[in-house]
């Protein structure tokens, strides 16, 4: 039975050994391990799903990029970063349900949205009608994903200022939308930037 | 709401418990010396390691001298992970700092290996501004594994008090935290870090990646090691992010189906725990009541918070948003929400991470309605035992499961006793203190900041008005979750300031970083000497046959007495405090 019988010196050499020791395990032998495998079997997804055009990378696909200023292509959501979309510096906006600066920064983003594509919208564009996720900014202010009905609403502007066919520009949409996981989980998304690209191909850039 | 929002909380519990019943019969056999499939693999490398090590593992230890055991190894990790920290560019030379970025300043170091020891991980920086590969590989993701192993030695301890029918031996700590790493951690967090990559998640040593977008906007991606360290962020109920976003980062998380893994991951050991005590204790009975207790509060939360968040804010009402479901779009509250998540994704995700002490966010819970937030505070305030944090949750619970059998003996007019043994005077004084001590942490600690300048200029008051309810929140919840360990933050509340990446010109907030290292080290050492202390104490008692006055613990009415214990001692100790802030926001629309 031990109770004061190993010696303090004893445990603390025991407690140093032990702590160097498992460092070596799970600090660098298990991360080496979990990269060596990840790398050989999924090499794309463990460097981030880069996508290249003309040789050159352009971007990854799960992380949202702006296309802020470029009214030709799809807009992301609003993003909480400083500069948008910083993806070296990921940030919440951290605004409060119940505060003044949240709400003049949805009005903020409302008002951009309408006058974006309120134009090009069939019977103009109203508050309400704006989808949350337009006008509120995402988690990780590198959202790659908008809504469904925010992809319907940015392709008459698309269509118009890129001089395609409405239908073919929902046509687009519909296929880079990804419905629920397993059918239920999370929420149906397009994504941003593979929607970009398949516009950017239709126009023959 | 939709109908898959529910479906989704309801499958969650169901494939949380059919998955938590096997793994709960393996960590028995596990800390019992029953056999395991993995032991012709594990058995020399454990033999090996105690050797390395120098530990006789066969030794039993008393409930003195297994404390000691956890106290001196945490000292060695706090030093080893400090070091670590404000060694950063010495490091440069392995290659994994491709970033070259210096040291954070001492304060922030101090609050992070403070942080990281205690199974908290409360971040006050973001990692890809800050740290480099090495630190996150070979301190945190370290410590990751280490205050998880810590956590449910004290724990496995406890049962075996509970479980014993004579002498004062508490098992041998070394040998427990030994085969913790080797046959649970390490296992599951290999398979997990490998289901992440194959969903998205990122595993790679290359420096930052510079490119210009197809518009001509120029970004600069961070890369790194996550998903080895996102696998035991998320198994050890730890929560510290590898990203300042934590899991709304799509490389920390990148799928619907990663979003629902990783609540899985959370729960699963402590859920497997409560099972595994159930097994231990030779009545499984006891376990599923103490299971129940746990689910039914578990869901009551998910509920109240869905609804809560599905609902709106009043910023946006007034901001003229439409917030009802419509075709194509998820509708709710999704400010600091992800898309692919959802609404119903981000509020279950939010309460299971403050339920357990893990503290993992993958939505900003400053964007929380008052009612969602309310939610989440109240998860808090029932000091982490609904299954809590790995063995953390579990050894919490035991103590109200005492304090429930005593106020239930006393109730009825029978002497306490609980699975065979009675609860005395000693015993019950220590449980009281032992739950009493991480509330008065945190409120203690809450009411310094709020009454201090010092704790005041952590409000960001360019988001948050000061003095409002709002900035009262991010305040309390600091501490709240600092003092349960769970790390979890309304993060408009600052603790260091850096102009630019890389620490260069950075400075803290010391106060912040300061009293918040104290509260969680007290709020993590206070607890597991008092739960140890109870140990002991029980552990040399006689084993009484259960007769006809006993009052029954494995029965519905228990889990009902439980429940309201729960929410008593949380709801007496922190009724005022969840007033001043969430509630005043939940209860009037007022914009502040």
């Amino acid at each position: 039975m031990d109770t004061r019988k190993t010696s303090i010196r004893k445990e603390l050499t025991t407690a140093a050994l032990s702590v160097l020791v498992l460092t070596l395990l799970l600090g660098i032998a298990y991360p080496l391990v979990v990269t060596g495998i990840g790398q050989v079997a999924f090499p794309g997804r463990s460097n981030g799903q880069q996508v290249h055009v003309d040789g050159r990378v352009v971007g990854s696909k799960i992380i949202g990029q702006s296309f802020a200023g470029d009214p030709r292509y799809f807009q992301s959501r609003p993003s909480g970063t400083t500069p948008a979309d910083n993806a070296a510096g990921s940030a919440f906006a951290n605004y409060g349900p119940n505060s003044r600066v949240t709400e003049r920064a949805i009005r903020a983003d409302i008002s951009a949205y309408i006058k974006l594509n309120g134009r090009y919208y069939p019977g103009g564009l109203t508050a309400a009608q704006v989808p949350v996720d337009a006008a509120d900014t995402s988690a990780s202010g590198l959202d790659p994903d908008i809504s469904v009905a925010n992809a319907r609403i940015q392709a008459y502007r698309v269509a118009a200022i890129d001089q395609l066919p409405i239908a073919t520009v929902r046509h687009l949409v519909a296929a880079e939308t990804s419905g629920r996981a397993l059918g239920f989980l999370g929420e149906s998304s397009v994504n941003v930037l593979e929607l970009n690209l398949a516009v950017m191909k239709a126009t023959g850039k | 709401m939709t109908a898959a929002g529910w479906i989704t909380i309801f499958a969650f519990a169901v494939v949380l418990s059919a998955l938590a019943l096997p793994l709960g019969a393996y960590l028995a056999a596990v800390y019992s010396g029953g056999h395991t499939w993995l032991d012709p693999v594990l058995a020399g490398p454990e033999r090996l390691l105690y050797r390395v090590i120098r530990v006789d593992a066969g030794r039993g230890q008393d409930w003195k001298a297994y404390a000691r055991s956890v106290l001196v190894f945490s000292l060695a990790g706090w030093l080893l992970l400090y070091l670590i920290l404000r060694t950063q560019t010495l490091w440069n030379f392995t290659g994994l700092n491709p970033e070259h970025f210096h040291s954070m300043p001492w304060p922030v170091a101090f609050n992070t290996a403070s942080s990281f020891l205690t199974n908290t991980n409360w971040q006050f920086y973001g990692g890809e501004t800050t740290l480099s590969y090495f630190s996150q590989m070979a301190g945190l993701t370290v410590q990751n594994f280490l205050s998880a192993a810590a956590g449910i030695a004290v724990a496995i301890a406890l049962i075996r008090a509970i479980a014993s029918h004579g002498g004062t031996s508490l098992g041998n700590f070394w040998q427990d935290m030994v085969r913790t790493v080797l046959w649970v951690l390490l296992p599951l967090s290999l398979l997990f870090a490998l289901v992440l990559i194959s969903q998205g998640s990122i595993q790679n040593f290359a420096h930052y990646v510079s490119l210009r977008g197809i518009s001509g906007v120029a970004q600069t991606i961070a890369m790194g090691p996550v998903a080895s360290q996102e696998a035991i962020k998320l198994l050890g109920t730890n929560g510290g992010g590898f990203f300042n976003v934590n899991s709304a980062h799509p490389f920390e998380n990148p799928t619907a189906l990663t979003n629902f893994i990783e609540m899985l991951a959370v729960l699963i050991i402590p859920a497997a725990l409560v099972l595994a005590y159930g097994r231990m204790v030779g009545s499984r009975k006891q376990g599923y009541a103490i299971y129940a207790t746990m689910m039914v509060m578990f869901l009551g939360a998910a509920i109240v918070c869905y609804i809560a968040e599905a609902h709106g804010s009043p910023a946006q009402h007034v901001a003229g948003l439409h917030t009802g479901v419509i075709a194509g779009s998820t509708g709710g509250n999704l400010e600091g929400k992800e898309q692919r998540f959802g609404i119903a994704g981000s509020a279950l995700y939010d309460v299971v991470t403050t339920v357990t002490s893990c503290g993992a966010v993958n939505s900003a819970l400053e964007s929380l309605t008052g009612l969602g937030g309310t939610v989440v505070f109240a998860n808090l305030s029932a000091s982490e035992v609904i299954f809590g944090g790995v063995g953390s949750g579990l050894y919490s619970m035991l103590l109200y499961v005492l304090l429930a059998v005593f106020l239930g003996g006393l109730m009825v007019g029978r002497t306490p006793e609980y699975i065979g043994k009675k609860i005395g005077a000693r015993e019950i004084k220590l449980v009281v203190l032992g739950i009493l001590v991480t509330p008065l942490a945190a409120l203690f600690s809450t009411a310094l900041a709020v009454a201090s300048r010092a704790g005041r200029s952590s409000i960001d008051t360019a988001i948050t008005a000061a003095h409002s309810p709002q900035a009262f929140a991010e305040t309390f919840y600091a501490y709240l979750s600092q003092a349960n360990n769970n790390g979890s933050a309304f993060a408009g509340y600052t603790g260091l300031i850096q102009p630019a990446a890389g620490n260069l010109g950075a400075h803290a907030v010391s106060f912040a970083n300061l009293l918040g290292a104290f509260t969680m080290i007290f709020a993590r050492y206070a607890p597991i000497l008092f739960a140890l202390a109870v140990a002991g104490a029980l552990a040399g008692k006689r084993v009484s046959p259960a007769g006809l006055g006993t009052m029954r613990t494995d029965n519905p009415t228990f889990v009902v007495l439980l429940i309201g214990v729960i929410v008593l001692v949380g709801a007496l100790t922190f009724f005022p405090a969840l007033l001043l802030g969430p509630v005043v926001q939940a209860v009037t629309g007022h914009l502040y």
